[in-house]
């Protein structure tokens, strides 16, 4: 009842290979998420094939700087943009950059990790 | 292609009764089983405030000091969760709505004293 | 070449209530560039994750939309159930099966009169509508909500469907059948409807797989892709095979719908007669694991929904994430509307049945 889960580990600067081979491979991008983490962010990429479900897990500080893969899935600035606004991931070259308008939220980066002095 | 194929619905619906009724004049029945809204039983409430702290909209205040019940009326979703933890069996979801109202309502009950059962509901 | 003008659509328009935002950049009558924005409406629910434990958060998570919002209750707790490894009682499988595909017939009855409506054809909007009341009418009987129904918990369903009801049910869906079937054959034959619908919109197998498209619109350029045959519930104990159309314009999609407005009452009849007796919920308690996560995926009335739900070794959920249908076919809509007469502007925008306040949580 209970489909296995394929999570996989990858580091940040692969990601933008591992993501080119997805796409040869016929996969289909399902979606991206963020998680903001103690130690910085875990962000998803889910791919589909026939009913199968992958998952790239990237696990890194806050400040790292990840290239988009917009460029391959064009789909994927929906994604790119909404971890931008809401958690303030730094992305690099997203095809369709909304420069942080995308979702109208009140105040920046509303679910960003929390700074020392932030939270005191 | 067909030019007006609706004709026949329409037409038939021309001489049926209306799918609406003439509310407030007729009003809907309310299904037995329907969720309307949250009925508070005062004489069995240890005002243990589970309800309060379970409740997914913030709606219930119990004041254990004044022994007393209250739900914010609007607030209040009809999900039923504080029926399901109640530990008394104290609350019930009463299948009529709410009467409309032209401001938010807060109900409020108090535990019964021993000798005088009171219940008072206050706007 | 004419000249270049931008008209701002939405974020409040009469063809849909809901607040999108497209600037669609026009040569003269023809849509050239579209740039979609939203947010307008984002509530941050999956945020009360931190505030809410487990079990009562599935009713946040139901309120995340009013018209899939059974979906979004099972999709929750069956990811949560995943995350537990629990077995959850057959009979609320069937019975959780039974009110989606309810909920999925009163879906499309909605889209079907609003489609209609975006048209301008108003007493089909007004007679799908009517039909819809019904199903709503039946969601009360038997979850006492017509709307939101708050029946669905980690672990199972909190309300039983006895023989008498379940039959009721069945019963009132077929006698729904031949009204359907009249309001339907308006959409497949007449000319106004035809004209509006054929040929427009039109995305090809390779677009649609491209733009990772999900749902009604996958479905109706060709690809076979539907959460059912994999995600949760029973579908595969009833024989479910997905509604396919090869078109893959604005009528195909439409045509998508109502095949499944009939299969899902097929579908219903069956559950039905296979439904087994025994238990409808399993106590759950305990906490989550930490760093453990698990994704359920389940087709909602509008394609493939996602939940992804990581826990954090207590009683509350480090993260839950939900990706909808609506998120997904953005993308595919952007790229239909490219090209098309700005009166068709409308058309696009529903056939991809956009929810967004799905989309913004």
């Amino acid at each position: 009842m209970y489909t296995k889960q394929n999570f996989i580990n990858i580091e940040p600067a692969d990601l933008f290979n591992r993501v080119q081979d997805m796409k040869a491979e016929g996969y289909r991008l399902v979606q991206i998420c963020c998680t903001t983490l103690k130690s910085g962010f875990e962000v998803l990429y889910s791919f589909d094939l026939d009913g199968e479900l992958v998952s790239l897990r990237l696990d890194m500080p806050a400040n790292t700087e990840i290239d988009s893969i917009s460029k391959i899935y064009w789909p994927a600035f929906i994604y790119e943009n909404e971890m931008k606004d809401l958690f303030g991931l730094k992305i690099r070259h997203i095809e369709l950059d909304f420069g942080g308008h995308f979702f109208r939220v009140a105040e920046e980066t509303p679910w960003a990790p929390k700074t020392k002095a932030e939270v005191e | 292609m067909a030019v007006m194929k609706i004709k026949n619905v329409v037409l038939r619906s021309l001489f049926k009764k209306p799918a609406t009724l003439l509310y407030p004049v007729v009003c809907r029945e309310y299904p037995e089983k329907g969720k309307g809204h949250i009925a508070v039983d005062m004489s069995t409430c240890i005002c243990c405030s589970i309800c309060a702290k379970k409740c997914p909209a913030d709606a219930i205040k119990v004041d254990r000091a004044n022994k007393s019940w209250e739900i914010s009326r609007m607030s209040c979703v009809q999900c039923g969760c504080c029926v399901d933890c109640c530990p008394k069996g104290s609350l019930t979801m009463e299948n009529t709505y709410t009467q409309p109202d032209v401001s938010l309502t807060v109900d409020t009950f108090f535990k019964p004293e021993e000798e005088a059962p009171a219940e008072a509901a206050e706007k | 070449m004419g000249k270049r003008t931008v008209i701002p659509f939405g974020p409040q328009h009469p063809v849909l209530p809901e607040p999108v935002h497209l600037d669609l950049v026009l040569d003269d009558e023809k849509v050239v560039d579209v740039i979609p924005s939203i947010g307008f409406v984002h509530r941050g629910l999956e945020k009360l994750v931190e505030i809410r434990e487990y079990p009562e958060m599935v009713y946040v998570s139901e309120r995340i939309c009013g018209i899939c919002s059974f979906g979004h209750g099972w999709g929750y707790s069956h990811a949560v159930e995943g995350l537990l490894n629990a077995e959850v009682p057959e009979r609320a499988e069937y019975l959780r099966t039974i009110w989606h595909e309810l909920s999925r017939i009163h879906s499309h009855l909605l889209w079907l009169g609003l489609l209609a409506d975006g048209f301008g054809f108003e007493s089909l909007f007004m007679h799908c509508w009517k039909l819809r009341e019904t199903v709503l009418d039946l969601f009360e009987e038997t979850t006492g909500g017509r709307v939101i129904f708050s029946v669905c918990r980690v672990g199972g369903v909190s309300r039983d469907m006895d023989k008498e009801t379940l039959n009721k049910v069945v019963k009132t869906l077929r006698g729904m059948e031949k009204e359907i079937k009249e309001l339907t054959d308006v959409f497949f034959e007449d000319y106004s409807v035809g004209n509006r619908l054929k040929g427009v919109g039109f995305i090809t197998k390779e677009q649609a797989m491209e733009l990772c498209a999900v749902g009604p619109v996958a479905r109706g350029s060709g690809i076979r892709q539907d959460m059912r045959l994999s995600g949760p519930g029973i579908y595969n104990e009833l024989g479910f095979e997905p509604i396919v159309f090869e078109e893959g314009d604005c009528w195909a999609r439409c045509m998508v719908r109502i095949g499944e407005l009939f299969q899902s009452i097929d579908l219903i009849e069956k559950a039905v007669e296979k439904i087994p007796e025994g238990d409808i919920i399993v106590p759950i308690k305990g906490v989550l694991p930490a760093g453990e996560a698990y994704m359920a995926r389940l087709e909602q009335p509008r394609g493939e929904a996602i939940y992804y739900v990581r826990g954090q070794g207590t009683k509350f959920l480090e993260r839950f994430r939900v990706r909808t249908p609506t998120c997904m076919n953005i993308p595919a809509m952007v790229k239909m509307l490219q090209g098309c007469d700005l009166a068709d502007v409308p058309m696009m925008i529903l056939t991809i049945d956009p929810c967004i306040s799905c989309t913004e949580r």
